[in-house]
């Protein structure tokens, strides 16, 4: 009951102004005004209070999602023209970029990450090749494993787990580090210093990413490879030699450059999302946590949006 | 004074005695939420001018648009002889230059230390050397009555008020004209609040700063400031010193000098020093 009652009062509130008002113009029955006017005094013991985070209703959800879903769209498109007028303002001026930042966060985004990367893409071989040797044992075609984790690992999985990683550690710094700057009003600061907060935060992480997650990424092809190698071994006696043999016939360049030609995009994506829901960062410290979470899941998700797009394009091309 | 920058349109004529800042019909809208509803006022060389105002009133909206980080629906704003609207690039970094801002939780890099911080505006846009850079870095710190060891410590480290002090210090760098400071005592114990007193008046008196401030410290709008300006319901009330506008009878100004609060400033004030002008300007 308690729950249902400020409800129904705050909407009939105004409905029921009007239909007092109503009546009493037209001069209506004592009885209707003596109902009114006991409706009137049922209302003042139970004054409409404002409800507690007003209770919204589907449709009224679904509209502010909507439309904040387009907000943020339109916010990234203009993110990213400032974005692309920074590194207009760059190429023009080439002595502007800042290498320090740039090398810095090529060490931080792209060195740092080789542990855990190369980790995980080895783990990421030795599950693809386990789980392919039992299918290919019961044909005998043994072998065969070298196809399945050199295609697999260097045309998908390595670029993705790649990305995936990144996103997670460095995705996630971006939208943390900007985002506090914007709390503690550095942002403001920088403007006013005549910094162009683009060039010094956005810029060089792109440009470091875009570098280093090729090369991170030809790393992973490394490190997954070789798990699958050592899977073939243990599982399906197919020895080192013959395994590199095999898959230098079944793997094409062509396969190998489709993967490392998507690590860049993936980079963008990532430094751009983490960079944008940082910038977006309003008030406290819970703000930088939520957008740190938001740039976190919009780069996976755009980066596997990005990479179904990929395989549409190349199957289209034949690649 | 300085419309000289290129670019710059100089139709009004450049005399010394034109404002610093000239705020003409500015009115501001968040969507549908109006903050500034046709706000006219001026700021003169070398006064330390306030502006008050409760919370929501738009004080820091104001000061925002006057420092190039938000811009106004509607209305001009000059600042030193330049009009905000529609600068280029590079005018607005050569304004950029020509003032200091220290904001109320310092805004400094946390990534570099003190004397970086205040070293970082000569660096980004002086050709002078390293060395040199210090050297100064190091004189605005010893200015803002900071200690030399504290130039080798990060942000992190610091107080609240030698954060402030180390903010204003990197405010100071480019020996500005013009100094903007947001809630330079906020946060700050009556000591060193007190100490904000006597900074802001050396500077003013000791360098012919122009100060533009937002504050609430009783203490120090008594102390040092030559005129305020009370912003309330989306209106300047009024624009006076001190003691004009605590004779002023307006809903939005009289609750500001009630209380025990206001009355010992007050006190303090008239014992400590006489208001230094009296000419009220109400609105």
């Amino acid at each position: 009951m308690s729950v249902f009652q400020p409800t129904f009062c705050a909407i009939d509130h105004t409905a029921a102004k009007a239909l007092t008002i109503c009546l009493g113009v037209c001069g209506c029955a004592q009885t209707c005004r003596l109902a009114c006017h006991i409706f009137w005094r049922f209302m003042k013991f139970n004054p409409p209070v404002p409800l507690i985070a007003a209770k919204s209703t589907m449709l009224e959800n679904v509209g502010r999602s909507t439309t904040s879903l387009f907000e943020q769209a339109w916010a990234m498109l203009v993110f990213i023209g400032e974005t692309a007028q920074a590194l207009a303002g760059w190429l023009a001026q080439p002595s502007r970029i800042r290498w320090r930042v740039v090398l810095f966060n090529l060490r931080t985004a792209g060195f740092d990450a080789l542990p855990i990367v190369g980790l995980l893409s080895f783990l990421l071989g030795v599950v693809v090749a386990y789980q392919g040797a039992d299918q290919l044992r019961q044909y005998g075609a043994n072998i065969f494993v070298a196809d399945l984790v050199g295609l697999s690992m260097l045309r998908e999985f390595a670029p993705l787990i790649t990305a995936i990683i990144v996103a997670g550690r460095s995705g996630s710094a971006y939208a943390a580090q900007i985002g506090t700057m914007a709390v503690t009003e550095e942002i403001d600061a920088m403007r006013t210093i005549g910094i162009e907060p683009h060039e010094l935060l956005v810029l060089p992480k792109i440009l470091a990413l875009v570098i280093a997650m090729p090369l991170l990424t030809v790393f992973a092809d490394v490190l997954g490879v070789m798990g699958g190698m050592v899977m073939a071994k243990t599982q399906l006696g197919v020895g080192f030699a013959e395994f590199l043999d095999r898959m230098a016939n079944a793997v094409s360049v062509t396969s190998y450059l489709v993967g490392i030609g998507k690590a860049p995009v993936f980079a963008a994506i990532i430094a751009l999302v983490g960079c944008f829901q940082g910038f977006r960062t309003h008030g406290g410290a819970d703000s930088v946590g939520r957008q740190t979470t938001r740039s976190v899941v919009q780069s996976i998700f755009l980066v596997i949006v990005a990479d179904a797009l990929f395989s549409v394009v190349f199957s289209v091309l034949d690649l | 004074m300085a419309s000289s920058l290129p670019g710059v349109s100089t139709s009004d004529s450049a005399s010394a005695d034109a404002p610093v800042i000239d705020i003409r019909e500015l009115s501001t809208r968040f969507g549908a939420k109006v903050v500034h509803h046709d706000i006219n006022l001026q700021v003169r060389r070398a006064e330390v001018f306030a502006i008050i105002g409760g919370s929501g009133s738009g004080k820091s909206t104001l000061l925002r648009e006057m420092i190039l980080l938000h811009t106004p629906s509607s209305g001009r704003i000059k600042v030193l002889g330049v009009d905000l609207k529609d600068l280029s690039r590079d005018d607005a970094l050569n304004l950029r230059l020509r003032w200091g801002v220290m904001f109320q939780h310092g805004g400094l890099f946390g990534s570099l230390t003190v004397l970086e911080n205040i070293g970082l505006p000569l660096r980004e846009h002086t050709p002078m050397k390293d060395s040199q850079i210090d050297k100064i870095a190091a004189e605005k710190l010893a200015l803002t009555g900071l200690k030399p060891e504290v130039g080798a410590q990060y942000p992190a480290q610091l107080s609240g008020g030698m954060m402030k002090r180390a903010s204003l210090a990197r405010a100071l760098a480019l020996d500005p004209e013009l100094l903007f400071l947001d809630e330079p005592t906020a946060g700050l114990d009556p000591q060193a609040a007190a100490g904000v007193d006597e900074l802001v008046l050396h500077l003013r008196d000791q360098l012919g700063l122009t100060i533009v401030m937002i504050s609430h410290d009783l203490d120090l709008l008594w102390r040092v400031s030559d005129r305020v300006a009370v912003l309330g319901d989306g209106t300047l009330q009024a624009v006076a010193s001190m003691a004009g506008l605590s004779q002023l009878d307006n809903p939005w100004i009289t609750p500001f000098f009630e209380g025990a609060r206001g009355h010992a400033a007050q006190a303090a004030a008239h014992r400590a020093l006489q208001p230094r002008e009296t000419p009220s300007k109400p609105k």
